[in-house]
């Protein structure tokens, strides 16, 4: 790992993600601005509201066809635009991890467990199979399986959610990337797992001194887990708060957000709904 | 106040385009159009289109637009002439027919195959696999066995040995293939009704005393019917080839009559010479063979976008 | 966690071989089925749709005493259920008659031609793998290029062609004006007499005994009846590969994939294409089956002496025995490799094994 840089390890300025369809194009992010340093900041918002498509520009991950334009978007200090595919991909994995919402489709299924997280290693540094196989059992048990043996030879569909999930993690933390990208990693999960989950990366992004992007439409999760939060509607960002801060959101539709979280002992009625204003998507 | 809506024209684009149908031909036209466009801007499939109009034309106009007799040629004169000779713009055969002639009227009979075989066999598919899947129990058990072992059969030896039993001849012919070729509608009928069978307009036409016949026949079937004519579009060429294949054999339409695939059978002796004999009603094959491919893909594609992967 | 975890993992196992005895026995009863199908057709070809079936056997210019004696045979005088067991008893035994036209028992005949045809199917099928599955790769990777559109259209012309016209060109052109194939049969006359078969299979046999040069003519001889049919193969392969590696390509795991940091090409040969490996598998065999049908036609053109030219042959001599026998082999094999392909399917695939 390299030394700690000084400065933010990511910078996004103005990101803008088009997508041509039969019927004109699609902005599915429309100048989102931020940055991060070895922190954990949320990315919060409703479906459509473009949060996947910013981690997956960051990642380089956008289907093919669309347009990605920002007037700025650095990694510690590499111009991600204008890296050629092959920087590119020497970063993922290597120094920008990312984890996919839900192992029964982000894992290969005819592929063993132990095969997967091995090749992340094999794909980026130079290690006999005996090294890879014992670094990759080391990352089993640093995510908490007990049985990191067993598991190695397993197929996914042969584990619960929530183990496929920390296989995930051990699978793209295991080369020590510095900034994860986490995409609703809890969101397919049974809320009891989730805690579990939760908390194994929380140790090692504590433990590596990693930046996080934590994506989700959870609110409350985002803000019980991360520093700051980033709340996304259409395509922008509405508001940008420390989640110490929440309970003062100005924006409506972050006021809107928070009153949608149920809470006991008061009574609500009527129900409050979640406005939406035509000015939002503008 | 709200905006005032322009009604749009009768039958213009915005007619047919409207998410607000005022009548059930408006709304079915709509959907129409759509699927046209989306047809339509396939080019491969606009070939296929334009290839099997074109062969329905010729079939129609044989008559009038076949220069001279399939079945009397000039034997004196006129034997194995090549192609582009005065007036035999594809050449003769070896009793002085006119190729070109023998191809035209030849369409006719690939035509009365094609059509033939899919009014036979798409139907008693239909029927099978709608009752199949409507009924359920061990109704759908034994005749899904029974589609079950006709789809394991090889298509092209059973029709051959059909053929040899019953004689040679068209008609045998078409019967031949079409017995082996409804077990592919039979499955795809019964997929699509084990899809709405449960669904609430089903159960809504039940509540209000509809008998299953009723049910099966007027609501269950023209649901499957878009599938079935993708299918059946795409099987065309391959019944074309099947029949084709018996033609070779002497097995399908019987002298002099011009099926294509006999052609090909009595050219073969002279092949080297005159190739031209063997390998213009071929061609014939091959074109129409790939228009309805093209044709059938496209439909597929523009039925079901999901399935061209847009 | 891991407790939850491993009690579910028994539990899938202890369902699974129950389900699998279940799916042993439903197996069977497909295949019995299947096949008595296959007979109860034939039957119904051979012995109730003519009007005579002595009569189709043995032709119509032989003398009564010969009908009468084959009418016996037959057990044509017994009620149709009754010579129906026979019938199938004779199958299951390998008994399909005499042929009028050799004058030997059918299976003998098969047993001596069949190889014949399933080193042709051989040949082609791997020729249409070999060749197929990198072009379907392609056609999907390079989607809506150039490339797709020419790999498309090829694939699409295979499946409009009539075969037996394709096979007769050919032989015009690579025989008769370039003399670089050899035509007809399996082998010149030449090696007939110094050759000795093994396996029936000429390439395999000849290279075992060390004998090259009837390696090479036979090699010159079945060179283009399975380029042909493996042209054939390889549409319908292609088209099947590029089909599966589209809908692979779209997974979630290929994104995994791209984040992990791997190569294009790993993601595409060891990812996609191992995913779409194993329908692709049932793929190889299903094509395999719809060779030995389409060698009928091809063997009639290129005088190849297997199992397809045996059945147009007695079809042309209104040898209805042989022509019934042919049919119930082909099928049989058909019918077998389309469910030992799903079989395969079923076991291969580890999301289908713990279910």
């Amino acid at each position: 790992m390299t030394s700690h840089p000084s400065g933010p390890l990511l910078t996004v300025d103005d990101l803008r993600v088009t997508f041509p369809t039969r019927t004109g194009e699609v902005q599915a992010v429309r100048g989102v601005s931020f940055t991060l340093g070895r922190e954990r900041l949320g990315i919060v918002g409703e479906s459509g509201s473009g949060k996947s498509q910013t981690g997956r520009a960051i990642m380089g991950l956008t289907p093919g066809h669309a347009k990605i334009t920002a007037s700025k978007l650095e990694f510690d200090g590499i111009d991600l635009l204008k890296a050629t595919p092959k920087q590119r991909r020497d970063l993922r994995g290597k120094r920008i991890g990312m984890i996919l919402q839900d192992p029964k489709y982000s894992l290969n299924p005819v592929m063993t467990i132990g095969k997967q997280i091995i090749e992340t290693l094999l794909a980026h540094e130079k290690l006999s199979r005996s090294q890879a196989r014992t670094r990759a059992l080391e990352m089993l048990e640093a995510v908490q399986i007990r049985d990191p043996e067993r598991v190695f030879g397993l197929y996914p569909n042969e584990v619960s959610g929530g183990m496929g999930q920390r296989v995930m993690i051990a699978m793209m933390l295991i080369c020590g990337p510095e900034m994860l990208i986490a995409d609703e990693p809890t969101s397919a999960l049974d809320v009891t797992v989730q805690l579990d989950v939760l908390s194994i990366l929380d140790k090692l992004v504590v433990e590596r001194g990693m930046g996080l992007v934590f994506i989700s439409h959870d609110l409350r999760l985002v803000s019980s887990f991360c520093d700051r939060v980033i709340v996304m509607y259409a395509g922008r960002i509405v508001e940008e708060l420390p989640s110490a801060d929440l309970a003062q959101a100005k924006h409506p539709y972050t006021q809107g957000l928070l009153n949608c979280l149920p809470t006991i002992g008061t009574d609500r009625h009527p129900l409050p709904v979640l406005e939406r204003k035509a000015e939002w998507s503008a | 106040m709200s905006v005032v809506e322009q009604t749009p024209k009768p039958y213009s684009r915005d007619w047919l385009l409207s998410d607000r149908p005022t009548s059930r031909q408006q709304a079915r036209l709509g959907r129409a159009y759509v699927i046209w466009r989306r047809f339509a801007e396939n080019r491969l499939a606009l070939l296929g289109l334009g290839i099997i109009i074109l062969l329905l034309l010729v079939a129609a106009f044989a008559d009038v637009l076949a220069p001279h007799n399939p079945v009397q040629g000039d034997l004196m004169n006129a034997r194995l002439l090549p192609p582009g000779s005065a007036g035999y713009w594809l050449g003769t055969d070896d009793q002085g027919r006119d190729i070109l002639s023998r191809l035209i009227h030849g369409s006719r009979l690939t035509l009365m195959v094609i059509v033939l075989v899919a009014v036979i066999a798409a139907p008693i598919g239909l029927i099978v696999g709608t009752v199949s899947g409507y009924a359920g129990g061990w109704i759908d058990a034994i005749l899904m066995r029974i589609t079950d072992i006709f789809l394991a059969f090889p298509k092209l030896v059973l029709a051959l040995a059909l053929v040899a039993a019953l004689g040679p001849g068209i008609e045998n012919a078409i019967l031949a293939i079409a017995v082996t070729s409804w077990p592919p509608y039979a499955r795809i009928a019964r997929a699509e009704t084990l899809t709405f069978r449960n669904s609430e307009f089903i159960s809504a036409v039940k509540l209000m005393g509809a008998s299953p016949f009723r049910i099966v026949l007027r609501h269950v079937m023209p649901l499957c019917l878009s599938s079935l004519i993708v299918r059946v579009t795409l099987d065309m060429a391959g019944i074309i080839l099947t029949a084709a294949g018996l033609g070779f054999l002497g097995l399908g339409a019987q002298p002099p009559l011009p099926e294509w695939g006999a052609m090909i059978a009595s050219g073969r002796r002279f092949i080297l010479d005159q190739w031209w004999v063997a390998a213009m009603p071929g061609f014939a094959i091959l074109i129409v063979s790939l228009g309805f491919n093209l044709l059938g893909d496209g439909l597929r594609d523009a039925l079901d976008p999901k399935e061209a992967g847009q | 966690m891991t407790l939850t975890d491993t009690t579910a993992a028994t539990r899938r196992k202890r369902s699974r071989s129950s389900s699998t005895g279940k799916a042993i026995f439903r197996f069977l009863v497909t295949v019995v089925t299947t096949f008595l199908g296959l007979l109860a057709v034939t039957f119904f070809i051979g012995r109730v749709i003519p009007i005579d079936p002595a009569l189709a056997i043995v032709g119509d210019r032989a003398p009564a005493h010969v009908v009468e004696r084959v009418r016996e045979q037959l057990g044509l005088n017994l009620p149709l259920y009754q010579q129906f067991y026979f019938y199938v008893r004779d199958a299951l035994t390998g008994n399909f008659g005499t042929s009028v036209l050799t004058t030997n028992p059918v299976m003998d005949d098969i047993r001596r031609v069949f190889p014949a045809t399933m080193e042709l199917a051989t040949i082609g099928t791997i020729f249409g793998a070999l060749f197929g599955i990198p072009l379907g790769v392609l056609a999907a990777v390079k989607r809506g290029s150039i490339a797709d559109q020419i790999v498309r259209v090829v694939g699409l012309i295979g499946y409009s062609v009539p075969i037996f016209w394709l096979g007769l060109l050919s032989l015009v052109l690579f025989y008769a004006k370039l003399r670089w194939v050899a035509y007809p049969g399996r082998l010149d006359i030449v090696y007939e007499y110094t050759f000795t078969p093994i396996t029936g299979f000429f390439l395999f046999d000849s290279l075992v005994q060390g004998q090259w040069d009837v390696f090479w003519d036979a090699f010159r001889h079945i060179i283009l009846p399975g380029a042909l049919l493996g042209y054939f193969s390889l549409a319908y392969i292609s088209r099947m590969t590029r089909s599966f590696m589209l809908n692979e390509l779209q997974q979630e795991y290929i994104v995994a994939a791209r984040a992990k940091g791997l190569s294009e090409t790993r993601i595409i040969w060891f990812h996609a294409l191992r995913n779409a490996g194993v329908p692709l598998i049932t793929v190889i065999a299903l094509s395999y089956a719809g060779l030995l049908e389409g060698s009928v036609l091809t063997e009639t053109i290129f005088s190849w002496p297997g199992l397809g030219l045996y059945i147009t042959n007695s079809l042309q001599n209104a040898d209805m025995n042989a022509v019934l026998g042919g049919t119930i082999i082909v099928g049989s094999v058909f019918i077998a490799i389309n469910l030992l392909s799903d079989l395969l399917y079923r076991t291969l695939d580890p999301r289908t094994r713990s279910r």
